[in-house]
């Protein structure tokens, strides 16, 4: 019992710091302050993966997400930092239409995860230690046996995206 | 235990947020974060359906997803500096060079 | 309190309790360990170092930390106060989050880890942002720089220093910190001897990881004032300088459980190979060394000139004799159930200490890399020498469990062919070094 309550405590904590740093990093004025809320989000993130026992994508997320992309992120916001854009219109200038689209989208898809809602409850009891004990020995099974030409194509797509950064950031090429 | 339905819910919550910060924001930089935020509610919904069926399947789409983003971020973010190496901007509205 | 909920919470008071020891104890261990850089410092470069305060400057840190905290607090005007504020808290609460995952004995750890090493590295990765994000914050120069500069540094040598774990992890079989240390003590060995060249890759990688000379250009003083760190002053400095040392301690901590032993004794496995156990006797090294200690504090007492002083000196002296006697004399049965604990944890300290007066000497010992040497270094030797490492060891261990070879050999064998790439790696940077300073090259652009 208590289980189930802590569980629900958490997910809404790190569901709600998750959407409400959402919110803000969509609008902020300052940029950085948008990437800081991304990190916070990307962070609450991390918790709802651990709160699901996917424990090898909670430090993945850090590590790569947290801990890589952003930082590219506020490299290049450092880069280009435009003081003048604190200035100007933050938002375009079809914000209310674009705005009325996309809820009308998530209403939408609300709609089908109602429906389907009889279907999917999460009836498992908190996966066996034995279980969660290997989820990294799993995912890596998993990852080399059954996926190994995705994994392969992965690593080659990651050479062309460095090769392709670099040569787009190039002064002269 | 906690339904699948509600870990859905916030992906869709993460995801029409994300939605509407590309559609709306002029800042480039902030239309790519928010695109980062849309592939990180889709791997919400991954991660729980992965749990839901007790399979370790979709973690490991979640992993080659965020290894997408990770090259896409870099790409994107490489075609930002250069534009603005060029153009001294980085506001989609004045991107327009292709506009007749 | 009834027995049901106490029951409840039992199996979390005892993680609460290390996490308190933890957090009030670190403030003091920084404070000496910064007290031991500068009486180190003093020593290689021939004189005393903090004699005043306190026996051979011995409360040094209490006058530094009571100095800090009533400095007046600056902020410049045109800064982002909250990102300003945000900033040391984010690296100090990287460094002192990566401390919960890390096992300080066989007893003393917060919480034991499937994805231990994985956490610890993600987590302190995370002190990127408060460099940057403090660099920027500042509205300055000097600070933006030092901040970029770091963050590139920081940035390039996680990957070579992450490489290198994988290597010790390869051997150890587990992401978990315990069971890498039960592993070295199943194999007998620790994994410094069996992968040498990945704990050289992640010295050098964890040196540049903390921002620590020789490769602390981005906090150099003669260079950039004090690169991100110049508009914080007082105890937002302090915090700043906690999180440094903190990132210290929590690579020390990393290094020591994944290639040197982490709480194990030396030879700790052997008399299951020697007959007799003759080599027990290295159990009661840590008493011996505190009671050298005490009785070298007991013989300074009388010859300090200051009465307070002469009190301050027998006080240690009668601490290291409190912990002698702790690590020696089990009063009863119920306190020789702690022995294997208190021996981990003093063994585990030592080699920490260790580990951190290494990087204390490589500081006053090496000249500052330039910035260009030091990414070269990063990205054109230690990537690819920690990619050829790990392929080596994984073919050691593929000849070892599929083809029946030795360990030993065939890790010798991979050894010897990752230092010939080395060779030629430092040899292809050398030519490379030579061709930079040609007056062809220095003519034109880049």
């Amino acid at each position: 019992m208590t289980g189930t309550t802590v569980n629900l405590v958490l997910f809404y904590f790190f569901g709600g710091i998750a959407v409400l740093s959402a919110i803000l990093m969509v609008t902020r004025r300052n940029v950085v302050h948008s990437a800081i809320f991304l990190i916070t989000s990307l962070l609450a993130t991390a918790g709802i993966y651990l709160q699901l026992q996917a424990e090898f994508i909670f430090a993945v997320q850090i590590i790569l997400y947290v801990g890589g992309i952003v930082v590219l992120f506020v490299f290049v916001i450092m880069l280009v930092n435009l003081d003048v854009t604190l200035h100007q219109a933050q938002f375009n200038r079809q914000w209310w239409v674009a705005t009325l689209i996309a809820l009308v989208l998530g209403a939408q898809l609300v709609f089908a995860v109602w429906i389907g809602r009889q279907g999917s409850v999460l009836n498992l009891p908190p996966a066996a230690p034995a279980l969660t004990a290997q989820n990294t020995e799993q995912v890596g099974q998993v990852l080399f046996d059954t996926y190994m030409l995705p994994f392969e194509i992965a690593s080659i797509l990651l050479l062309v995206a460095m090769i392709g950064a670099v040569v787009m950031a190039k002064r002269r090429i | 235990m906690i339904p699948t339905t509600h870990y859905l819910l916030l992906s869709l919550a993460l995801f029409t947020i994300g939605v509407i910060g590309v559609l709306t924001r002029r800042n480039v930089i902030v239309i790519l974060m928010s695109i980062e935020l849309i592939l990180n509610a889709v791997n919400i919904n991954l991660v729980a359906f992965s749990r839901m069926l007790g399979s370790v399947h979709g973690q490991v789409f979640a992993i080659f997803i965020i290894t997408d983003a990770a090259a896409e971020a870099a790409v994107g973010l490489g075609i930002i500096i250069a534009y603005f190496r060029n153009r001294e901007t980085v506001l989609a509205d004045e991107m327009d060079l292709l506009k007749w | 309190m009834n027995p049901q909920s106490f029951e409840a919470i039992r199996p979390y008071l005892l993680p609460v309790l290390y996490g308190v020891v933890l957090v009030a104890v670190l403030p003091l261990i920084v404070g000496y360990i910064i007290l031991l850089e500068r009486k180190v410092m003093a020593d290689m470069q021939a004189r005393l170092g903090p004699m005043r305060v306190g026996p051979h400057g011995l409360l040094q840190p209490l006058a530094d930390g009571v100095k800090l905290m009533i400095k007046e607090d600056i902020i410049p005007e045109a800064a982002d106060f909250w990102v300003f504020w945000l900033a040391p808290l984010i690296t100090f609460l990287g460094g002192m989050t990566a401390l919960a995952a890390m096992a300080f004995g066989p007893v003393f750890q917060i919480a034991d880890l499937n994805i231990g090493v994985l956490f610890i590295l993600g987590v302190s990765s995370m002190g990127i942002y408060g460099i940057v994000l403090g660099g920027w914050a500042s509205n300055s120069h000097y600070s933006l720089l030092g901040a970029m500069r770091s963050a590139a540094q920081l940035v390039s040598y996680e990957t070579a220093a992450g490489m290198a774990l994988v290597t010790a992890l390869l051997l150890g079989g587990s992401l978990s910190m315990r069971n890498l240390v039960e592993a070295q003590q199943r194999s007998g060995v620790w994994f410094i001897f069996l992968a040498p060249i990945a704990f050289f890759i992640y010295l050098i990688a964890s040196i540049a990881e903390t921002n620590r000379s020789p490769f602390d250009l981005p906090e150099a003083e003669s260079e950039l004032v004090a690169g991100y760190m110049t508009e914080y002053s007082g105890f937002r400095w302090v915090i700043f300088m906690m999180a440094e040392y903190a990132n210290v301690i929590v690579v020390s901590g990393l290094a020591t459980t994944l290639f040197l032993g982490g709480w194990l004794r030396p030879f700790a496995s052997f008399h299951a190979h020697l007959p007799g156990s003759a080599i027990d006797i290295l159990d009661a090294v840590p008493g011996l060394i505190l009671l050298l200690v005490a009785g070298y504090c007991f013989w300074r007492t009388p010859k300090q000139p200051v009465q307070i002083q002469k009190a301050v000196m027998a006080l240690f002296g009668f601490i290291c004799l409190g912990l002698a006697g702790a690590l020696t004399l089990p009063l009863s049965s119920a306190f020789a159930a702690w022995m294997p604990g208190i021996h981990g944890a003093f063994w585990f300290l030592a080699k920490i200490f260790v580990y951190v007066y290494g990087f204390l000497w490589f500081r006053f010992t090496f000249p500052r890399y330039r910035f260009d040497q030091l990414m070269r270094l990063g990205w054109h030797f230690l990537i690819p020498l920690s990619l050829v490492n790990v392929m080596g060891v994984g073919i050691a261990l593929v000849l070892h469990q599929q083809a029946g070879w030795g360990l030993a050999g065939a890790l010798t064998l991979t050894t010897f062919g990752t230092l010939v790439i080395a060779g030629w790696l430092v040899a292809v940077s050398e030519r490379h070094e030579r061709e930079l300073l040609t007056p062809a090259s220095l003519a034109g652009g880049d």
